[in-house]
């Protein structure tokens, strides 16, 4: 395979034709931040974070979506860059709710990490911030627009399975938002809370809702584990806390129909402490049910049951 | 089924499966089927648009989506008459707001709604320049001025 | 068919033998229309029915001099074309009385005369020497007000399709020569080398390639492209036609925007007129040339004449621009290498195939040849199209051409190119109109708009005008653009209502900057572009409005302050019954009192008052 070899930051760095600036920088020890990058669905190149100076250049590229080519002399924390981060994360923060101390994913939010990292205390903008309502009428995930920053993650995670794309962005300009079909909750919609997309939102704008409230993030430990409902080998974390687990998480889906509700709920029975009762959504309502159902295990239990009664 | 007027009857179901069938096989027919739903219909109705993702193979979320970004498209029927009430400043401090609370009262709808029947469609307005007259609100292309909310009723009884 | 030569033979024959007999030629673009140009081309037909007069009745499109629809334009036999103005259907009996029946023009109501090789009139300036065409130069405008757009014969009479016969006799790579030694740049906003372009999109490896043509023309202030489309529909197709033949491509598209039917409906039309020809299709004239064109309507999106958020319109999807690279010359629309050229650039291609690439590039400067078309727009006296050689002066297009400002008051500001584009004070008005020349100084040459601003123009006001339009046009990607003309909007927005901070400049400058230089696509990259000339050029205001608490320019309502001269006072109370607030106050024939505190700035007494006693400031 061919090379290219660029200068970032004064050093020299040789890396495969083809790799972007962002992998190439990371490569050779440079932070950039990133919120819409997602390795597994590159190439959209929306929330500017990660841009950069590339000599020559009109303006500051984004390095997610810049290929490295020979010869390119790259500054990934110049001034202007700086500015420019500073002033995005300014941005995003004059349209969030500022409750970072009571927010679930304190201690684990990209946007509160790079707040941290470029010293934006808060934003010098005051004006109109998104009021949309807080949408937990389902029993597994809860949406907080308020906090989305539209990076577009979960839309494309979504979308990588064929037959649900439950979600995409709606509305335009300000007025953007990730939404269901008809801007419905995702209680109203085709959603089947596989929780891809709350396993790639950068910050707090979706959550896993049996985990709500229980823990910091600083408390927990994960542990990776593989699912074996099926043969995807979609990859869950155990979250423990205090040498329990008080819920589990999707990671990373496996091939085929990844990060089903079925196998995270199987690993809840499996792992958690106490898990809550599962519940599935019947002629539009969620109703709770048995484990038995949830699993697809109904008419097995039946005819263990039978036989031991035989017995 | 209710007695909505969404319920598309069937002359405008036939001319929709028209426009399914000269569509067929386009690419990007999305938007042209939009437009020619909405030139139908008078609006893009859910029911229609569940319909359009269905004939089209795409998915409905993907298809508000679009509707959704461009401007031409509206997802509920306009009423036959626009009542716009002003917020201006003048009307603001002579109860603007007050009107504006009881014509929602009366109609049963908020800012940039329509009422069921189709006869109403509320709207607010920064200022219709209509100062000297307020609190005052335009109902088409009539201004009303002076309002008194005890005299609303009778206001909007003219307009059918 | 091979070749045209039989048709042009005999179309031009036609198109000679109207100019034999005696015309009338009504207006007949957007703007004649909604001036009342149809209802005159019907009091015209009555008329001349009713007089049974033996005349011939033709529409063609806007001219240019829009401020003088409608439009009418009167040839007798062997005498020059008399081109009215203002011609309303009150007018008309008198008209073909005087100039039909009397063979007398009616000279004070006469825009000007086109000779063309026949007699002149006395009285009546000759369209060459007349002051809103003399410094003109009409290629792509040509046949605009001069032909029926509606009608092929009258095109292929006037040399229509002649460049794209010439183009296919020749190499693919030499018909891009030819556009790339003519120096040919692009009128659709960043001026990048036609030819160029067309070389990358040759050298792009597909199956398959399209030329696409980009008819969103959406800037305020903006109608070149639409007077083109209605005026002259075949020049854009051949144009299309001749760039689809040189990158190899086999099928084009028109994304034109929905606002546009009148354009949209005589583009079908001509497609349909050029296929029935044998023009569009497969095999055109005999050359193996394979090209069909398809129109795709808008559907209210600003940002879609952008390119990539334009190519995924035609794909139907949301219309938010993609990153780039890669660049739509090698992955386009459906992915495959594709040209995107606006309507003027492709309108232009004809004429550099037919006169030559050298004839083309005499025309312009060292580095912006050929000529643009400008649209005059705001405060001037002469509102219209204006097509000029690149690098003629603002100076000569605002004051000669546009016949300066209006009702004798000053000049303040040109807006060129839109909302991506910048207002130029009066020290930049000797400026050459190029590329380079605009962009050095802040502004674009854009799509060719011109808004002229005179004494009564706030600049602040301005600036919050275009940042309203372009934040509700934001797409809502990249977060610059989506948040942050939001707050630039809010911030213009207090300063407008006299709540500005002395800090808020640097704020909006350092906000500009980074939406300039981080945004994802040309919307976000040039919106600033307003604030920062006005910023530069017209910081004063700013400041008035900021720490004085006054707008010079008397816009800003919040900061007017309204005041009763009691000399001119008569004291009859009718400002004191309009106030909605109680703020006046007198005794009846006494002069009144303003409470500048009660007062809500309406404006509401102004208008009552018939003494000027009511004044604001």
């Amino acid at each position: 395979m061919s090379k290219v070899t660029l200068t970032i930051n004064g050093k020299q760095v040789t890396v495969p034709a083809g790799t972007s600036v962002l992998d190439a920088a990371r490569e050779a020890g440079f932070f950039i931040p990133t919120l819409c990058h997602d390795p597994a669905n590159p190439g959209f190149g929306a929330c500017r974070l990660c841009v950069v100076e590339i000599k020559g250049a009109r303006n500051m590229p984004a390095s997610c979506v810049t290929e490295a080519t020979n010869g390119m002399v790259v500054e990934t924390e110049s001034p202007a860059v700086m500015q420019a981060r500073r002033t995005i994360i300014e941005l995003l923060l004059a349209n969030h709710p500022t409750e970072c101390l009571t927010c679930d994913k304190n201690g684990d939010c990209r946007l509160q990490d790079y707040a941290y990292r470029y010293d934006v205390r808060q934003a010098s903008f005051e004006g109109e911030k998104h009021d949309y309502p807080l949408e937990d009428s389902n029993p597994y995930i809860i949406r907080n627009m308020n906090k989305c920053v539209l990076c577009g993650k979960c839309v494309r995670t979504c979308a990588q399975v064929e037959d649900r794309q439950v979600i995409d962005f709606t509305f335009r300009g300000f007025q953007t938002k990730v939404a269901p079909a008809m801007n419905t909750d995702l209680a109203g919609s085709d959603c089947v809370y596989c929780g891809r997309c709350v396993a790639v939102c950068p910050v707090g704008a979706l959550l896993y809702k049996p985990m709500a409230g229980k823990a910091r993030t600083w408390e927990l430990t994960k542990k990776q584990t593989t699912c074996t409902f099926c043969d995807a080998g979609c990859q869950f974390d155990l979250n423990y806390k205090d040498g329990k687990v008080i819920g589990i998480t999707a990671n990373t889906p496996g091939e085929g129909r990844p990060l089903c509700l079925k196998g995270r709920l199987g690993l809840e029975l499996l792992y958690v402490d106490k898990p809550l009762t599962p519940m599935l959504k019947k002629d539009g309502e969620f109703v709770e049910v048995t484990w038995a159902e949830v699993l697809g295990l109904e008419s097995v239990f039946e005819k263990l049951k039978a036989q031991e009664t035989q017995k | 089924m209710t007695a909505c007027s969404a319920s598309p009857d069937l002359t405008q179901e036939e001319a929709m499966q028209e426009v399914f069938d000269h569509y067929r096989g386009f690419d990007g027919a999305i938007i042209p089927v939009l437009q020619e739903a909405q030139n139908i219909y008078g609006y893009l109705p859910k029911e229609v648009l569940d319909k359009i993702a269905k004939e089209l193979k795409m998915p409905f979320s993907k298809v508000f989506g679009i509707v959704t970004f461009y401007a031409q498209f509206h997802l509920k029927p306009r009423g036959r008459n626009i009542i716009r009430v002003c917020l201006g400043t003048a009307c603001h401090v002579r109860g603007g707001s007050k009107i504006f609370a009881s014509i929602k009262d009366q109609l049963g709808v908020g800012d940039g709604e329509t009422t069921e029947d189709l006869r109403f469609t509320l709207e607010t307005v920064a200022c219709i320049g209509a100062c000297g007259l307020s609190p005052c609100l335009m109902v088409n292309e009539d201004t009303h001025g002076r309002l008194q909310a005890k005299d609303l009723p009778a206001k909007l009884a003219q307009y059918q | 068919m091979n070749n045209l030569n039989e048709i042009r033979a005999k179309y031009t024959e036609q198109f000679q033998q109207k100019s034999k007999r005696a015309r009338i030629v009504v207006g007949l673009g957007t703007c004649g229309i909604a001036a009342g140009g149809d209802k005159v081309m019907e009091a015209i037909k009555q008329e001349v029915a009713a007089r049974n007069l033996d005349i011939d009745i033709d529409f063609t499109s806007c001219i240019g001099m829009c401020y003088r629809e409608p439009i009418v334009e009167v040839a007798l036999p062997g005498m020059a074309s008399v081109i009215y103005g203002d011609i309303f259907p009150d007018k008309v009996s008198q008209l073909i009385e005087s100039h039909v029946v009397n063979k007398q023009p009616v000279t004070e109501w006469a825009a000007m005369q086109i000779p063309e090789g026949r007699t002149e009139y006395d009285g009546i300036v000759t369209m060459d020497k007349s002051a809103y065409y003399e410094k003109q130069v009409r290629t792509v405008t040509s046949r605009l007000g001069r032909t029926n757009p509606e009608s092929i014969e009258d095109y292929i009479a006037t040399g229509g399709y002649e460049a794209i016969e010439k183009a296919l006799s020749m190499d693919r790579l030499a018909v891009i020569d030819e556009v790339k030694k003519s120096g040919l740049r692009g009128r659709g906003g960043a001026g990048f080398s036609t030819g160029m372009k067309w070389t990358f999109v040759y050298n792009a490896q597909g199956d398959k390639k399209y030329a696409v043509c980009n008819a969103d023309e959406g800037d305020p202030g903006a109608f070149m492209d639409r007077s083109v489309l209605e005026g002259d529909p075949h020049g854009v197709i051949e144009g299309m036609m001749i760039g689809g033949y040189a990158i190899g491509a086999d099928e084009g598209y028109i994304y034109c925007r929905a606002e546009y039917p009148l354009a949209i409906r005589r583009l079908n039309l001509a497609i349909a007129k050029a296929e029935k020809l044998g023009l569009l299709g497969e095999n055109i004239l005999g050359s193996g040339f394979n090209f069909r064109i398809r129109i795709k309507a808008g559907a209210g999106a600003f940002v879609c004449g952008e390119e990539t958020a334009l190519l995924n319109s035609i794909e139907g999807q949301r219309g938010m621009p993609r990153v780039r690279p890669p660049f739509p010359a090698n992955k386009g629309l459906w992915q495959k290498p594709t040209t995107l050229n606006n309507v003027e650039t492709y309108a232009n291609v004809p004429f550099i195939l037919r006169k030559g690439a050298d004839w083309y590039a005499g025309m312009g400067t060292e580095k912006s040849k050929g000529s643009k078309v400008f649209c005059l727009t705001g405060k001037i006296n002469n509102t219209g199209l204006a097509e000029v050689p690149m690098g003629i002066t603002l100076r000569e297009v605002i004051f000669n051409i546009a016949g300066g400002i209006q009702d004798g008051k000053q000049f303040k500001a040109v807006q060129s190119g839109g909302p991506s584009g910048g207002c130029l004070p009066a020290e930049k008005l000797d400026l050459p109109i190029d590329y380079e020349s605009l962009g050095a100084v802040g502004a674009i040459m854009g799509s060719g708009g011109l808004v002229v601003m005179d004494e009564n123009t706030c600049m602040v006001d301005v600036a919050r005008f275009f940042l309203n339009f372009t934040q509700n046009e934001s797409c809502g990607k990249c977060i610059p653009c989506r948040e942050g003309t939001k707050r630039m909007l809010e911030i213009l927005t207090r300063i407008c209502d006299g709540e500005g901070k002395v800090e808020d400049m640097d704020t909006l400058e350092r906000l500009a900057n980074v939406i300039k230089t981080a945004s994802l696509c040309g919307l976000g990259q040039t919106c600033p572009n307003p604030i920062l000339t006005t910023l530069r050029y017209f910081r004063h205001e700013y400041e008035a409005h900021i720490i004085d608490k006054r707008c010079p320019a008397g816009v800003c309502n919040a900061l007017l302050v309204y005041k009763i001269i009691a000399e001119n006072c008569t004291g009859c109370g009718a400002c004191r019954r309009v106030c909605p607030v109680g703020a006046i106050s007198g005794e009846n024939k006494q002069p009144h009192t303003l409470d500048t505190a009660a007062c809500i700035k309406c404006g509401g007494c102004v208008s009552k008052c018939k003494f000027d006693a009511i004044i604001r400031g």
